[in-house]
């Protein structure tokens, strides 16, 4: 288990960095907290030729928490922003995924960027990501682009990133005021990936009846798969739903797969009942929520543009 | 100071060096060493038509590549059967590079040593070979159709069938008993297969000294000096001029007990050969395809019982999946279908074992070697004529039970080695008694009440097992007092992390009277002692602990003989403590053990003014006697060895409550109480240690753990990501309740401790989550997956474990 040939490189600069990718191409790989690149390096199931390690460019390790979202750098730590009063305070659903993204040891050093850019089906950030319909900026030599989620997942680990490319930035949107957020997953051990996983935003209106709910669910098809529940909630009170209706709205919409640790069926049902689990929990959590988000005031460090730009 | 330390929780005296990073594992000797790297096949059956390495030979570093046609001699002949069986009319083991064909994913067929390791496996991977693939044999019960063959010349792929039967006390078959009976039950159970994996993997490294023509070996072994003599064989090098060291080993459970591995042979080979230092060490990878796996066994039980739930007889027929090969033998089924019988009475015995192969990895013993397949097989029985009868499943225990007064107990089969199946010792109604106080069994009911009120299900199970443990033929132990009154322990077993460290320590001192601090132990280094059978079957405390209390005895001896020389008094008046022998109610008669470690050894020359009392000139010893006596020898040290004439049966009894949940069918486990009987207690702190992990090894093995192949032979879980080894947050917290009820076999009453904690735990849990479900469990592990199954099938009317 140890890893073929490359060549290292350490730019210092980001010009540097995508100076290197624009010119190794599709052999370049961005090495950033390394914990899915390094066990498939070692296992030799990628190879490629140029590793370019980004952990010494100034200025990613940013967590700007605004009114309209939050921006995550390439190379915050999943541990930095799991712990930033700041960003929960705008998105609660960051802080709530990373407390099931792996384990301590493994959010100390792994990247909320990298595991986008992973792009595993399984993982927990891509579904929030998908669900909130946040965006990543994409920088190449030259320029960026800032591609939505939507856009952004293609396949089971498989993005939108190019060949010279490399994600600088994820911006996170904030919800409205009345509304809730939830996960609610089941891994077989501890920090496992889920068999099963459903992010849920819910948002009420004035009188506290559903006025939007979606869900991401994690490992029941080739990409997040995000459901827009608003129309089965119906606008009730989440204590009068009919979450039988809401579950079979999700399940129509998912395609899971049978692997060694839990059937198809086992994943559609699971699926189903965290569905429910999530969107109760994010509909409390709504209903407990202040009528407008004071995420402004929990985060001065903020920049306006970023969130015009993500809402 | 105390030196009464026998049943004292003393603190492990290796954790300050291994929990600080400064264990001195494989991995960490021979930095300088060439790195080898093994090309094994991807194939589960194949035929080796060619082995092109025209591009390997470029890589920069590389310093040679070997396949099969390079071994010499006896290493080119295929790996010790490592014990023979007459049942075993079709053992195969393999060769140390595949030799025309691959049995199994993770066969070695091409060795490489380069400079490094990085190095090494770049040109493993420039390797090419040519396979023809056969067709790949996978799952018992397909093998055993014999349709397709692991090896062409053993007909329906079976190794070995052995049948044990014992009449009933009225002389009846199983069978006739079986059909006599008031009522019957027949039924499949399934047990997957797991594997030890230790977090160390295996590792060997070694120098050839090319001026003394010798040989130095260090391997992550359980038995140092068998591989010492498998090198010396191998090799056809004379046994003095070969050493072989375990360091700290990072784990082993049984895995490490097989021995000579391929790489324990070609690396030494390769050391030799190249003149230069070489090791290997195994990745994670290699460990899963390429080392051995347990458990797997499909078995068809069928009972007969009376009203009340007594057995009157029970006939079980085994399927045993052995894989590729059989190096250990017929270990693992032998203790499958002997201690099936657990601390009952069965009415009369039919138990058959066919031992198949299959493309897969091969099976050797893992931690508990096959009991929890039989305590599975068993324990599910009970549970089922309880639920037959409508009784409580203890009370059907119970009425089974051999009693207190019945020891020792002949269940009249032959165990695993050789000798007759005698239980020496044990009290399994008390062990019952206390288990159903520590779980709160009779309380339950309310419980379960409770919980269903508040719409949570929850669920109790219990096991019970007999473990022979500390099985022969031998163990020895040397100690040594020297001039600076410290004592040196050594024996040639090996250690995995057990504690022996400690616990030989313990008895040395107890048997000597000298404080802990003064004893030092080294175990698994054949440069220390040289005759040793190794580290296995719950025995390193049985064995060597009694060998060791035995030789501290003879130097004991010795010391007050000397001592009551120099103090002038009868040896029957003094007693040892502090290390200072002193005469019985005078304090102030008395000699250093250091002093008496002097006198022991009459000198020509001093080295230091303590020496110089055993000096000639120093008047110690009689001018009318030799200096050292006839039939004596010089220095305060002895050796003995301890030979049991059969192995000692440990007992234990586990229970569990689980919760499952209603809807996503996840198992929880609330509660773990352990009652465990393992004799006298050395150090009841480190056998609840062995316990703890014993139960986590359980706990993966009843939830979590399995290897899964596909129809090709491939292993798709062969990683930690995939292969659910249980977390800490896995495992529950565990209650123990220790009884302790003597071995009378040994110098020290004890019994073997190490493999008990994983016995019965696939058994409580099964029972538990079927007490929570009411629905039947005869598989195991159960994951949400499996549990949302079986509820569906409930749901549809159909009924699991149908023979």
């Amino acid at each position: 288990m140890k890893p073929p040939p490359f060549d290292y490189h350490g730019p210092v600069t980001l010009d540097e960095a995508l100076g290197v990718l624009a010119e190794t191409g599709p052999d370049g790989k961005v090495l950033a907290g390394g914990q899915s690149l390094i066990p498939l390096l070692n296992m030799r199931l990628a190879a490629p030729a140029h590793l370019v390690d980004i952990n010494r460019l100034p200025g990613l390790d940013t967590i700007e928490a605004g009114p309209g979202g939050v921006r995550v750098g390439a190379l915050a730590r999943h541990a930095a922003v799991e712990r930033s009063a700041a960003a929960a305070a705008v998105q609660p659903l960051l802080g709530q995924a990373l407390r099931l993204v792996a384990h301590p040891v493994i959010r100390n050093r792994g990247t909320v960027v990298g595991s986008l850019v992973h792009a595993d089906p399984s993982a927990e950030m891509p579904a929030v990501l998908a669900l909130l319909g946040g965006s990543v900026r994409l920088a190449r030599r030259g320029g960026e682009r800032e591609v939505p989620a939507e856009e952004f997942f293609t396949g089971p680990m498989e993005s939108a990133l190019l060949p010279g490319e490399m994600a600088v930035s994820a911006f996170f949107p904030a919800l409205p005021g009345r509304s809730g957020t939830a996960f609610r997953e089941l891994a077989r051990r501890h920090g496992d990936y889920a068999m099963a996983g459903v992010a849920a935003a819910v948002t009420l209106d004035d009188d506290f009846r559903i006025a939007a709910a979606r869900v991401a669910c994690v490992s029941v098809g080739p990409v997040p798969v995000v459901v827009d529940v608003t129309a089965a909630c119906g606008p009730r009170p989440a204590a009068s739903v009919d979450w039988d209706a809401v579950a079979a709205a999700v399940l129509d919409r998912i395609e899971p797969e049978a692997d060694i640790h839990a059937t198809a069926e086992y994943r559609r049902h699971l699926t189903g009942v965290l569905a429910v689990r999530a969107l109760r929990d994010a509909a409390r959590e709504a209903s407990e929520d202040p009528e407008a988000s004071d995420a402004s005031d929990a985060s001065e460090a903020s920049e306006a543009s970023e969130g015009e730009e993500g809402a | 100071m105390t030196t009464k330390l026998f049943g004292e929780p003393v603190r492990r005296r290796e954790d300050a060096r291994l929990v600080t990073g400064q264990g001195r594992y494989l991995d960490d000797h021979g930095r300088d060493a060439l790195a080898a790297a093994f090309v094994r096949s991807p194939h589960a059956h194949a035929r080796i038509l060619d082995v092109d390495v025209s591009d390997a030979v470029d890589v920069d570093g590389l310093v040679a590549i070997y396949t099969w046609e390079d071994l010499p001699g006896a290493l080119a002949e295929p790996l010790p059967l490592l014990i023979p069986h007459p049942a075993l009319t079709h053992g195969r083991t393999a060769y140390p590079l595949a030799r025309e064909v691959v049995r199994h994913v993770g066969e070695p067929v091409v060795m490489v040593v380069a400079r490094d390791r990085y190095l090494a496996e770049d040109a493993c991977a420039l390797i090419r070979v040519d396979y023809e693939i056969l067709k790949p044999v996978v799952g018992v019960e397909e093998a055993a159709q014999g349709v397709h063959l692991v090896h062409d010349d053993v007909p329906g792929n079976v190794g070995a069938n052995l049948v044990q039967e014992v009449p009933s006390p009225s002389g009846l078959s199983a069978r006739e008993a079986i059909e006599a009976a008031p009522h019957t039950l027949a039924f499949r159970l399934d047990i997957e297969r797991s594997a030890s994996t230790p977090l160390e993997g295996r590792g060997v490294y070694a120098r050839w000294d090319a001026d003394d023509e010798s040989l130095r070996v260090y391997s992550s072994t359980q038995t140092s000096t068998s591989v010492r003599m498998a090198i010396a064989t191998k090799l056809g090098l004379p046994l003095p001029k070969v050493e072989v060291i375990a360091p700290d080993v990072g784990g082993g459970f049984g895995v490490k007990i097989v021995h000579p591995w391929p790489e324990e042979v070609l690396v030494p080979w390769a050391a030799r050969l190249l003149g230069r230092e070489v090791k290997w060490t195994e990745d994670r990878r290699e460990h899963f395809v390429s080392s051995a796996h347990e458990r797997g066994q499909v078995q068809y039980v069928r009972v007969g019982f009376d009203d009340d739930g007594r057995l009157l007889g029970l006939d079980v027929t085994i399927l045993h999946d052995h894989g590729a090969y059989t190096p250990y033998g017929i270990i693992v089924p032998i203790i499958t279908s002997t201690q099936l019988l657990g601390p009952y009475k069965v009415g009369a015995y039919r138990v058959e074992f066919s031992s198949i192969y299959t493309n897969t990895v091969q099976v050797t013993p893992y931690r508990g070697a096959g009991r929890p397949q039989g305590v599975f097989c068993m324990e599910r029985t009970i549970d089922r004529i309880a639920a037959f009868l409508g009784r409580d499943r203890t009370e059907v225990r119970a009425l089974n039970f051999i009693q207190p007064g019945e020891f020792p107990y002949d269940q009249g089969l032959t165990f695993q080695d050789g000798r007759p199946l005698i239980y020496d010792s044990g009290d399994y109604p008390e062990s019952l008694r206390m288990l159903k106080e520590l779980i709160g069994w009779d309380a339950f009911p309310e419980a379960r009440a409770r919980a269903a009120a508040e719409g949570r299900r929850i669920g109790i199970g219990i096991g019970c097992y007999v473990e022979g443990t500390g099985v022969g033929p031998y163990e020895g132990g040397h100690v040594q007092i020297t001039s600076d009154g410290r004592v040196h322990v050594s024996t040639g077993l090996t250690s995995q992390g057990q504690g022996h460290e400690t616990v030989f320590a313990q008895i040395a001192a107890t048997e000597l009277g000298v404080p802990i601090e003064k004893v030092s132990v080294v175990t698994g280094d054949t440069r220390r002692f040289g005759y040793a059978v190794g580290t296995f079957a719950s025995r390193a405390a049985v064995m060597s602990g009694s060998a060791i209390a035995l030789a501290c005895r003879k130097v004991r001896e010795k010391a007050l003989r000397i001592a009551a020389d120099a103090l002038e008094a009868d040896p029957r008046d003094l007693e040892i403590s502090d290390g200072l022998v002193h005469v019985v109610g005078t304090p102030s008669a008395s000699i250093p053990l250091a002093t008496v470690a002097v006198l022991s050894n009459p000198l020509r020359y001093a080295f230091d003014e303590e020496t110089q009392r055993a000096t000639q000139f120093a008047g110690s010893s009689s001018p009318d006697r030799p200096p050292v006596s006839e039939g004596d020898e010089p220095g305060l040290e002895g050796r003995d060895y301890y030979s049991p004439v059969r192995s000692t049966f440990a007992s234990g009894m586990h229970a569990a409550v689980v919760e499952t949940d209603p809807e996503t069918a996840e198992i929880k486990i609330l509660r773990y109480a352990v009652v465990h009987d393992c004799g006298r207690l050395i150090n009841p702190m480190i056998v609840e240690g062995q316990i703890h992990g014993g139960v986590a090894q359980g706990v993966g093995g009843a939830l979590y753990e399995k290897m899964v192949y596909d129809e090709h032979g491939q292993l798709l879980n062969a990683s930690f990501m995939d292969f659910l080894m249980p977390y800490a947050t896995e495992v529950p917290r565990i209650e123990t309740a220790h009884l302790e009820t003597p071995s009378p076999l040994n110098p020290l009453g004890i019994k073997g401790a190490g493999e008990a904690g994983v016995i019965p735990v696939s058994a409580v849990i099964a029972a538990a989550v079927e007490d929570a479900e009411g629905i039947v469990v005869d598989r195991m592990p159960i994951s949400p997956s499996d549990l949302h199954a079986l509820r569906q099938a409930r749901d549809a009317g159909i009924t699991p474990g149908a023979p």
